[in-house]
């Protein structure tokens, strides 16, 4: 078929290479991080080749790397980063201003744990923390999902309804070096389907159009804080607008490529199910084999991953998970104060449209790399069929902690 | 006199087995240090050693003093926060060319202003060695090895001495990694000289920098009889040195950073300006020139005291 160029056998950093090089950005900065690293030297190998022709600078810091890219991006250029865990902290003070900036930027966070303790191992503790900052949120279960959805990102970062910055999460260690079949689209079919690039036509150097971006908005008077938060409501339309560019991006992208995504949450053995596990990235494939083997076992089980987390797919949360009598969340990261998974307490204020107030189980594991293994899932299928069972203001307030010393334990 | 043990370099070794390749060489940084600390004879509570991120900062795990291993870029800073909290610790700063020079460049100028009293050892290998091999700060512009730059970086390198006297440091010295009995030596000598002292430490990256092996060649003492006082002086001398002269090279003698100390108000002192303020025909001395924010004495009075006071002459 001619929208695919060449399949080859690659890792999720290269395949996020491969997507970022077909969307053709005009500047790319860096600066290295474990589990990033090697993504970001694939890019340079295809501009040193002459495959890319952008500019690539290697900058002292991720906190210059995100204003390097502001400055680009304000100047009407297609830009692109990529980080993880303490990069993503570093870059935190550019990275909040960047959606009230409305910039189009598209970035891979590479998912990596939080310190301290100091960890250098996958987690998705570093995007978590970053949740309510302003940027669109999806994230991926396989390598192919990488390449397509760092693609499809910089369409919807860029529609004129949405004009948002977009992280593309994979998870560290098992997406960015866990290799498998990836199909290459063809340039012509990429290139037909993100259009002309009119990145920045709302703030860009333009010489009919002079103007300083981001003056102090006003006093704390009743009239710099309604035009304050005039923007804030302005963003937050963006947000809205997203759920439905992503949809529309997605289906886009399937008569494009030939290859077919959910584009908010993706319903797996769904139908006539008592439970579902509640996944979010690469953690979803071995959810989705437990259920395979459940099914085979004669337990209705299902998986609701999650695919787009900002925005918040309230809608489709809420219609899938009213197919299902309880939830069993899979985390792999914490809400501190809360005491579960940061999916697992957004899910709950997602069911309260359902109106039914279903048991629900918070599973957090996978921290510092641990490997969420088949038999994890079968356990939490197995906990939240005997949450059926139990009234949910009896279900213990606290997490079930997999990969934990007492991990043969679970109450 | 209290009966202390001697200790020995090895006693200032963790029972951690440092993960470096081998061949390393801030192997040789961790002998030099340790046989710093024993000859300085301190007590290994008495030391705190802090650093930053990347293989050169997983230095104080494999020491046995008080250690901390920071963010990336960040040893300087922290390092000066546990002197001013505990000035009478030996603090010692280490980390990477990459942490100190480039994600960490502007601590290092103004760990130079500041001159607070501590020791910051920068093992420079002119690469990212933990990241697996990217240029920093200190790699010759056509260094063409690293995947992120396979044409070189084509900008200019830094050169830490010349950066470090700009910036007002208080001493300089450089090592070799190969010579760890003249490193320990260059070591004392920089925790012993008041202020703030770098010892710039040649520690070669033999995975990612395999010619760096060659250095042991191209190390060279210096042969200045004595080192440079003035930084002038200084700056001339080296203008256009190699960056492999070895020694103490610069040792100036700014007095140490010291925080400003106020004299805490005592209740007496109060009620002192108090009884001046009653007495007094002059409102120039009196309380009634009280105002929020610091005093002459950087003491900030409360709001109430001030009305208080404020009242009382009223
Ligand atoms: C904020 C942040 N960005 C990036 C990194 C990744 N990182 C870890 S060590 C390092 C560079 C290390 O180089 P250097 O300081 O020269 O130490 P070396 O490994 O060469 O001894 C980088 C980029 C990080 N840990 N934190
Ligand atoms: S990569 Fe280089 S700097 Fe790091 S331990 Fe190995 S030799 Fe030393
Ligand atoms: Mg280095």
């Amino acid at each position: 078929m001619n929208n695919i160029s060449r399949i080859v056998v690659c890792d999720g950093n290269e395949a996020a290479a491969w997507g970022v090089k077909l969307s053709r950005p005009d500047v790319v900065a860096v600066y290295p991080i474990t589990p990033q690293s090697s993504l970001v030297e694939y890019l340079s190998k295809f501009i040193a080749d002459g495959e890319l022709d952008a500019e690539l600078m290697n900058v002292e810091g991720e906190h210059s790397v995100l204003s390097a890219l502001q400055g680009a991006c304000l100047a009407g250029a297609r830009t692109y980063t990529a980080t993880s865990g303490p990069g993503l902290a570093f870059m935190f003070e550019p990275y909040v201003r960047t959606p009230g900036l409305r910039l189009p930027m598209v970035a891979s966070l590479v998912n990596r744990d939080m310190l301290s303790p100091q960890c250098v191992w996958g987690g998705q503790q570093d995007v978590m923390t970053v949740r309510d900052a302003g940027w669109i949120h999806m994230f991926c279960e396989s390598a192919q999902e990488v390449l397509d959805t760092v693609i499809m990102a910089y369409r919807i970062a860029e529609h004129p309804e949405v004009m948002l910055p977009v992280n593309v999460n994979h998870d560290g260690n098992y997406l960015s070096y866990g290799v498998s079949r990836v199909e290459i689209p063809s340039q012509p079919v990429v290139d037909a389907f993100l259009g002309d690039k009119n990145v920045n036509w709302h703030a860009a150097l333009d010489p009919d159009r002079p103007m300083a971006v981001d003056p102090l908005t006003g006093g704390a008077d009743a009239e710099g804080a309604a035009r304050f938060v005039a923007y804030r409501q302005s963003l937050c339309r963006g947000m809205q607008n997203a759920l439905e560019v992503i949809t529309d991006v997605h289906a886009a992208w399937r008569c494009a490529s030939g290859r077919a995504f959910a584009p908010l949450v993706e319903e797996y053995r769904l139908e006539d199910a008592e439970i579902a596990l509640v996944t979010i990235g690469s953690m979803s494939g071995a959810a989705k084999d437990a259920v395979d083997a459940a099914r085979a076992a004669g337990i209705a089980a299902g998986v609701i991953r999650i695919k787009t987390f900002r925005p918040f797919p309230v809608e489709a949360v809420a219609r899938a998970a009213g197919k299902v009598r309880a939830l069993g969340v899979v985390d792999r990261a914490v809400s501190y104060g809360w005491n579960c998974g940061p999916v697992c307490q957004e899910v709950q204020g997602a069911l309260y449209r359902t109106g039914r107030a279903i048991p629900v189980l918070s599973f957090i594991g996978g921290l510092a790399g641990a490997d969420l293994t088949g038999a994890h899932f079968t356990r939490a299928i197995e906990a939240t069929r005997q949450a059926l069972a139990t009234p949910p203001e009896a279900l213990a307030p606290a997490p079930v902690w997999l990969n934990a010393r007492d991990e043969g334990v679970l109450r | 006199m209290l009966d202390t043990p001697v200790l020995t370099a090895q006693d200032f070794k963790s029972d951690i087995k440092p993960i470096w390749c081998p061949g390393c060489g801030d192997y040789s940084v961790l002998t030099a240090l340790a046989k710093a600390c024993a000859e300085l004879a301190r007590p290994r509570e008495s030391i705190a050693l802090i650093s930053g991120i990347g293989c050169s900062s997983r230095l104080p795990a494999y020491t046995s003093v008080y250690g901390f291993h920071g963010l990336h870029g960040r040893a300087l800073a922290l390092a000066a926060g546990v002197k001013l909290a505990r000035p009478d610790l030996t603090v010692i700063a280490a980390g990477g060319d990459g942490d100190g020079l480039s994600i960490g460049g502007n601590h290092f100028l103004h760990a130079c202003r500041r001159n607070v009293d501590m020791t910051y050892i920068l093992m420079d290998n002119q690469v990212y060695g933990m990241t697996k091999g990217q240029a920093s700060p200190t790699t010759a512009p056509d260094w063409c090895e690293s995947k992120l730059t396979p044409e070189g970086t084509g900008i200019s390198p830094v050169a830490p001495l010349l950066l470090a006297l700009a910036a007002g440091v208080n001493f300089f010295a450089r090592g070799f990694a190969g010579n760890p009995n003249d490193l320990a030596r260059l070591i004392v000598a920089g925790i012993n000289h008041p202020g703030f002292s770098i010892i710039h430490v040649l520690s070669p990256c033999v995975t990612f920098r395999a010619e760096q092996r060659a250095w042991k060649q191209a190390v060279h003492a210096s042969d200045a009889a004595a080192p440079a006082t003035l930084q002038t002086e200084a700056l001339t001398r080296f203008a256009a040195d190699d960056g492999f002269t070895t020694g103490i090279l610069f040792a100036g003698s700014k007095p140490p950073f010291m925080p400003p100390r106020h004299a805490v108000r005592t209740a007496a002192d109060f009620e002192r300006d108090y009884e001046i303020a009653c007495k007094s025909d002059s409102p120039s001395i009196g309380v009634s020139h009280l105002s929020a924010g610091p005093g002459r004495r950087g003491v900030t009075l409360p709001k109430s005291a001030i009305d208080l006071f404020n009242n009382a002459t009223a």
